[in-house]
């Protein structure tokens, strides 16, 4: 089956995952990568939506964290002080899921503002729950598509720790941290080391042994665009 | 004791230039139905404070009604960015706009520290960000491990806005589902006003809700429809064209004026 940049990128973020994980997800490709997991090899990981639901098992795709099938299949629903105190905080979740606008090699991240932070030339949302989750979980991963607008020498501004992001998977390509800096490991079927380097904005640490992605197989292929053409009226 | 009234007394008699107002809901049952009632009575200088700004905190930027926002995320939730915000901050377009910004957590535990009548909130958290310097966080030391924290100041809003499912005649009210941070801005609030689907005789216990005593409430009105785009579990769901469609109308300052204009300043108040 052929398949797109994007839907490998799904795919090779949804194998990082596994069925003892307790996954805090945001919308977006994390919510499609973490919604993957648990229809293919980690049926018992465990999502939990910032809005407060807490091991929800959405059967379509939530179009916001605030759906009502997030709430109406969970294991509990908790308020957001709750979520972010006994929870995050707590250490009750142990794998984040984060995007960004920007992210430097040691994996720090800006969704904050492009610009200056008084003057800025973009205003972006803002990190949300993402300076804890960053600070709070064991493992995050990071999704972000590899460009050199993205993949950048100096963040315009820093709004979460890359102190523990373990991996980034992007459309071209998986980067692990290495000796806190971000090192291609994978490249995805028909890309080259080249391809990523160009698209990086840093000098990239290249790994020894870079390795081609385990191209998407018929099954999770058809789960992921089984999810995709879900997403809730 | 929760007085029964309609929405556009309840702001009338609660809200005033210059308040710092906070209109909360995540995701679900956001009272959209209440700030458009600031935008009609003409509201200006307002601090706004919510957790989430979307649409309707976009609209009230986009007339001018705020001074300053206090926020942790401001987009359009599944959509992308809010134009209005972001004009007003890039462009100061229709007047700057003053921010506050903090992480969730930080927020969240802001909103606690003020409904528990404390002066400060604690977490750990905004761990060497670049927030440090946007916001109000200082650190403190635990005093019986040293242990080194975060102390936030607790939010005390002048005004907290609420929409619930439900209330009965005596102004008890009962919200259910995603509860978010309704609760903790009640308590943190001076004043405060909800608006709710349907007033009835008896409130039926419901799983995991959050029933507020009309004692604590200043203002209950029913407003029908009153989250609408955003949904009210058991009544409605979320409007999600109405989401993607905003990014088109908000883009446009003109666009954006004459929508207001046709859909909230000349809509018949509830």
């Amino acid at each position: 089956m052929t398949f797109t940049a994007d839907e490998m990128m799904a795919v090779e973020a949804s194998r990082l995952l596994t069925n003892g994980n307790v996954c805090f997800v945001g919308i977006g490709l994390p919510s499609l990568a973490a919604n993957l997991a648990r229809r293919t090899h980690a049926p018992k990981c465990v999502l939990v939506y910032e809005s407060g639901a807490i091991g929800a098992k959405p059967t379509k795709l939530p179009l916001s964290i605030g759906d009502g099938e997030l709430a109406e299949t969970a294991d509990a629903v908790v308020s957001v002080p709750e979520m972010f105190a006994y929870w995050l905080q707590a250490g009750r979740i142990d794998v984040g899921f984060l995007g960004a606008a920007q992210i430097d090699r040691h994996g720090n991240l800006n969704s904050t503002v492009i610009g200056d932070y008084a003057t800025p030339k973009v205003r972006l949302p803002g990190g949300g729950g993402a300076p804890e989750i960053a600070t709070s979980v064991t493992d995050v991963y990071v999704m972000l598509r590899q460009t050199p607008r993205a993949f950048v020498e100096q963040l315009d501004f820093k709004t979460s720790r890359g102190d523990r992001v373990r991996a980034v998977v992007t459309d071209l390509g998986s980067l692990e941290s290495r000796d806190g800096e971000l090192t291609l490991v994978r490249v995805h079927p028909g890309v080259s080391i080249d391809d990523a380097r160009a698209a990086t904005g840093w000098e990239l640490a290249i790994a020894d042994d870079v390795a081609e992605t385990e191209p998407p197989t018929r099954a999770e292929l058809e789960a992921l665009r089984s999810l995709e053409t879900s997403v809730r009226e | 004791m929760a007085e029964t009234v309609t929405l556009a007394e309840a702001v009338r008699e609660l809200v005033h230039d210059g308040d710092t107002v906070a209109l909360e809901g995540f995701t679900h049952l956001i009272p959209n139905a209440a700030g458009h009632e600031l935008i009609r009575q003409g509201l200006r200088d307002l601090t706004l404070v919510r957790m989430t700004p979307d649409v309707i905190y976009d609209q009230l930027i986009g007339m001018g009604a705020a001074r300053k926002l206090v926020f942790s995320w401001g987009g359009n939730p599944g959509v992308g960015s809010l134009h209005r915000f972001r004009d007003a901050v890039e462009h100061s377009w229709p007047s700057p706009l003053e921010l506050e910004e903090h992480s969730h957590a930080g927020m969240a535990a802001a909103y606690a520290a003020g409904a528990a009548n404390l002066p400060f909130g604690v977490l750990r958290g905004y761990d060497r960000n670049d927030l440090v310097s946007r916001t109000r966080v200082a650190k403190i030391a635990c005093p019986f491990t040293g242990e080194e924290l975060a102390a936030v100041p607790a939010l005390r809003p002048d005004v907290g806005i609420i929409h619930a499912q439900q209330a009965d005649r005596e102004g008890n009210v009962q919200l259910w589902g995603i509860t978010g941070v309704q609760k903790e801005t009640v308590f943190a609030s001076a004043r405060s006003i909800v608006t709710v689907e349907e007033i009835v005789d008896k409130l039926e216990p419901r799983p995991g809700a959050v029933v507020l005593p009309g004692w604590v409430i200043d203002a209950v009105a029913e407003v029908p429809g009153g989250a609408r785009p955003a949904y009210a579990h058991g009544y409605y769901r979320r409007d999600n064209e109405f989401y993607t469609a905003w990014d088109v109308i908000s883009r446009d300052r003109d666009t954006f004026t004459s929508w207001i204009q046709e859909h909230v300043l000349e809509a018949v108040p509830t």
